[in-house]
């Protein structure tokens, strides 16, 4: 078990790499391509030099945009400061503490002088930096180093990674679902290896990815889809190896009701090809038939060969070849998508789903409602919302249908903390919400509804006590 | 049926959740002519159990029902026999995600305690990946290494009965995440560091008291361990809810015309009028502290 054989290979940064960059508690998701620019908290560079570095390693930015593997461990803990006062008594605010001007530092910064020398400088050139406490020193070290900083990790993206880079950047992509959230989800809907999960998300992918890691290549997920097509950004930015892709199917959620009453057609002509002409121009429309019209190959050589031989027969034939060729695409495209409705109809006509997620900018109750059926009894489901009333809803929906116990509807408060040698404390600033969950689990629906469930789980309102306190 | 597959059909020999109604549930090991008590009555396996359909309804002697569902992790957690204290879903739920376990990772533990996140460990690193546990109470290790012979996970998980700040985690190298639930966590975090392969992976700590938290987060750091971060998480329940809210009678409004109120479910009053609303109410008491959890990333070495 032990893997004794030294083989780095996969931990090294290749050319076309899903990375992240990190500095401090910023992440940015991006593939590695050659020669391509990157911009990263404000400062540009190129990732070339990272390929064939380890993961996880730290590079500093030298001038011309290039990378360096870090040299110099960071002075994180390098103040052991000579002086330091006790208390701020003696310190007087009048903004000359500084020697240095703002252009003295920019000089400094075109010179290519490391984050930590020109911090040094700072240091230095503080009048007051010695009177500090020793912790306050710490933390105007800390401050500057933010603001100085000239250091990348490229990191391999992670669902924690990926998850805690979208809520800090752009959590409205993701309709604010905190990572903790994400978190819970993942483990009410008990996703694992080996099973058949259906996911609907309007997450940017980032659910459905968290989803594909979870199960690491074993059994199946079909994200059902709103509008023309899945969005899937986010699973992208997990990098995943390619037959990671094989156990991927998509489904239009338009097409639900028609799977459910047995009268969806996936065999013959696709018939949401009549719906996608959205995406087709009215060119390329005009030109089906026509193209469906040109015969066989053979026929196409023929007509080649009895052409003249003028510049605008020649013209004329190419136009017409590569209407060929595009048409003969289209009809390739047709077929695949064809298919791939099929494999997902056929995965999801047997209502033997293991288990269902619903994270989305849509009502979840119609949602939940419809997708619900093709889960097996006893499986897990859960649905997030960033508002607790649509989940109200669900519940309420839910406990009058039927089909399913141990619903609850729920959130998480999370907490950081700054812990350090007499400074613990939590953080100052805390994420105020992220979004609410209702789970529960399946069970089998009986043909006929009992009459009065027995065992009511919302107690019956209570009668209100009226004193008459008139006359 | 086993943890970490789904299985249709409840079979002898299975280990089955038995489900009374709101948060009440009860694990039942299913033996050919077995019977279990439940407050609605009794369930005789053969009958009621044994080839239904996992999720299906059971009606009791005494013309009770309940529901029998497939185990998962989470509502073991929930049903399992408390030996120690136990680590609940919301906690489990942060730590597998924080330190990014899937289908093949190896993980280290201590201590397994009642298995209540091993468990868990174990569902998201199947099929390929490894679970060493280490518990110092032989009694307490032995009764865990049976429940996973009974739940069908044991090739997937190594017990080791030693004490894990003295002897470590018996393999070193090999785990990508170690997980620490001990009573001085910063004894371990050396041996926490050798059981991690060279090229790093992650390590968590759950402890209840700030104090032990501060030692394990110094010993993190002396240990070289990066991105030290700890946090806490709390589960909020929300209890749905219809709630009537009476309205107050002003006497009657000259200048008004008859008025129109919303008539809410009928009162006893019939000239008071309430509104009623659907709502959710927070428990009365709930959980304000399970413990801090300090995770932090080994770099390589």
């Amino acid at each position: 078990m032990a893997d004794n054989v030294d083989d780095d290979s996969q931990y090294r940064i290749k050319e076309g790499d899903y990375v992240v960059l990190k500095r401090g508690d910023i992440f940015k998701a991006m593939q590695i391509q050659p020669r391509k620019k990157v911009i990263f908290e404000k400062q540009w560079f190129h990732l070339d030099n990272a390929v064939g570095h380890l993961y996880s390693t730290t590079f500093e930015i030298v001038s011309g945009g290039t990378l360096q593997p870090q040299t110099l461990k960071d002075p994180e803990s390098s103040n052991d400061a000579k002086e330091a006062g006790t208390d701020n008594r003696n310190i007087v605010d009048d903004g000359k503490s500084q020697k240095l001007t703002r252009d003295d530092i920019e000089t400094l910064k075109e010179k290519g002088l490391k984050d930590q020398e020109i911090i040094q400088q700072l240091i230095e050139n503080s009048s007051t930096f010695r009177d500090k406490t020793k912790y306050a020193q710490d933390k105007y070290i800390k401050k500057k180093k933010k603001k100085y900083g000239n250091t990348v990790t490229i990191l391999k993206p992670s669902c924690r990674i990926l998850a805690m880079m979208y809520h800090g950047r752009e959590p409205g992509k993701i309709c604010h679902l905190r990572y903790d959230t994400l978190a819970q989800m993942l483990t009410l809907a008990n996703i694992h290896a080996g099973s058949k999960v259906l996911v609907f998300e309007t997450c940017a992918g980032l659910v459905l990815g968290a989803v594909m890691e979870r199960m690491g290549g074993y059994g199946s997920v079909i994200q059902m889809y709103p509008g023309g097509g899945p969005v899937r950004a986010g699973v992208e930015s997990f990098g995943f190896a390619a037959h990671f892709h094989d156990m991927l199917h998509e489904f239009p959620i338009c097409h639900v009701n028609a799977l459910l009453a047995g009268t969806l057609d996936t065999t013959a002509k696709d018939p949401s090809a009549d719906e996608k002409q959205s995406n087709m121009t009215a060119e390329e429309e005009q030109n089906q038939p026509e193209a469906e019209q040109q015969g066989s190959p053979e026929e196409q050589s023929m007509e080649t060969n009895t052409g003249n031989d003028t510049d605008q027969d020649q013209e004329k034939k190419e136009k017409e070849k590569r209407k060929e060729a595009k048409a003969q695409e289209k009809k390739v495209k047709l077929e695949e998508k064809r298919k791939k409705l099929a494999a997902a109809a056929s995965l999801l006509e047997g209502r033997n789903a293991d288990g269902l997620v619903i994270a989305s900018r849509f009502h979840p109750c119609p949602v939940l409602m419809g997708l619900l059926k093709f889960l097996s009894p006893s499986r897990p489901f859960v649905v997030y919302s960033q508002y607790k009333e649509p989940l109200i809803e669900c519940y309420t929906k839910l406990k009058e249908h039927g089909g399913t116990v141990n619903l609850r509807l729920t959130d998480t408060w999370l907490r950081h903390y700054q812990v350090l040698p007499n400074r613990t404390h939590p953080l100052l600033l805390m994420s105020g919400g992220g979004g609410y969950l209702l789970s529960g689990t399946t069970v089998a629906t009986e043909r006929s509804k009992p009459a009065g469930s027995q065992r009511a789980e919302e107690p019956a309102p209570k009668r209100l006590k009226l004193t008459d306190t008139e006359g | 049926m086993s943890f970490v597959e789904y299985s249709d059909f409840i079979q002898d020999g299975d280990i089955a959740i038995i489900y009374l109604g709101h948060d009440s549930t009860m694990p039942v090991k299913v033996q050919q002519g077995a019977q279990t008590q439940t407050r609605y009555g009794v369930i005789r396996h053969s009958t009621d159990l044994i080839g239904q359909r996992y999720g299906s309804k059971v009606t009791c002697s005494k013309g009770g029902w309940v529901h029998v569902l497939h185990p998962t992790p989470e509502l073991w957690t929930v049903s399992l026999p408390h030996r120690t204290q136990i680590l609940y879903t919301t906690d489990i739920a942060t730590v597998t995600m924080m330190l990014e376990l899937k289908p093949g990772s190896v993980v280290c533990e201590s201590g397994t305690g009642s298995g209540s996140l091993s468990h868990a460990i174990l569902r998201t690193i199947a099929p390929t990946g490894h679970l060493h546990t280490v518990e110092f109470h032989q009694q307490r290790a032995e009764k865990v290494a049976e429940e996973f012979k009974e739940h069908r996970v044991d090739h997937l998980v190594t017990v080791r009965n030693q004490d894990v700040c003295k002897d470590g985690f018996g393999v070193t190298g090999v785990a990508d995440a170690v997980f620490l639930d001990i009573p001085s966590p910063w004894e371990a975090v050396g041996h926490a560091k050798a059981a991690m392969k060279k090229q790093g992976g992650r390590v968590c700590s759950f402890s209840p008291c700030i104090e032990q938290v501060q030692r394990t987060c110094e010993a993190l750091a002396d240990q070289g361990f990066e991105e030290i971060s700890t946090m806490e998480v709390l589960l909020r329940v929300h209890d749905v809810r219809t709630v009537t809210l009476p309205l107050p009678d002003f006497g009657p409004d000259p200048s008004a015309r008859p008025d129109i109120t919303e008539e809410a479910p009928p009162t006893s009053a019939p000239n008071h009028a309430s509104v009623a609303l659907k709502t959710t109410t927070p428990p009365r008491e709930i959980p304000g502290h399970t413990g801090y959890l300090t995770f932090a990333t080994k770099p390589r070495t």
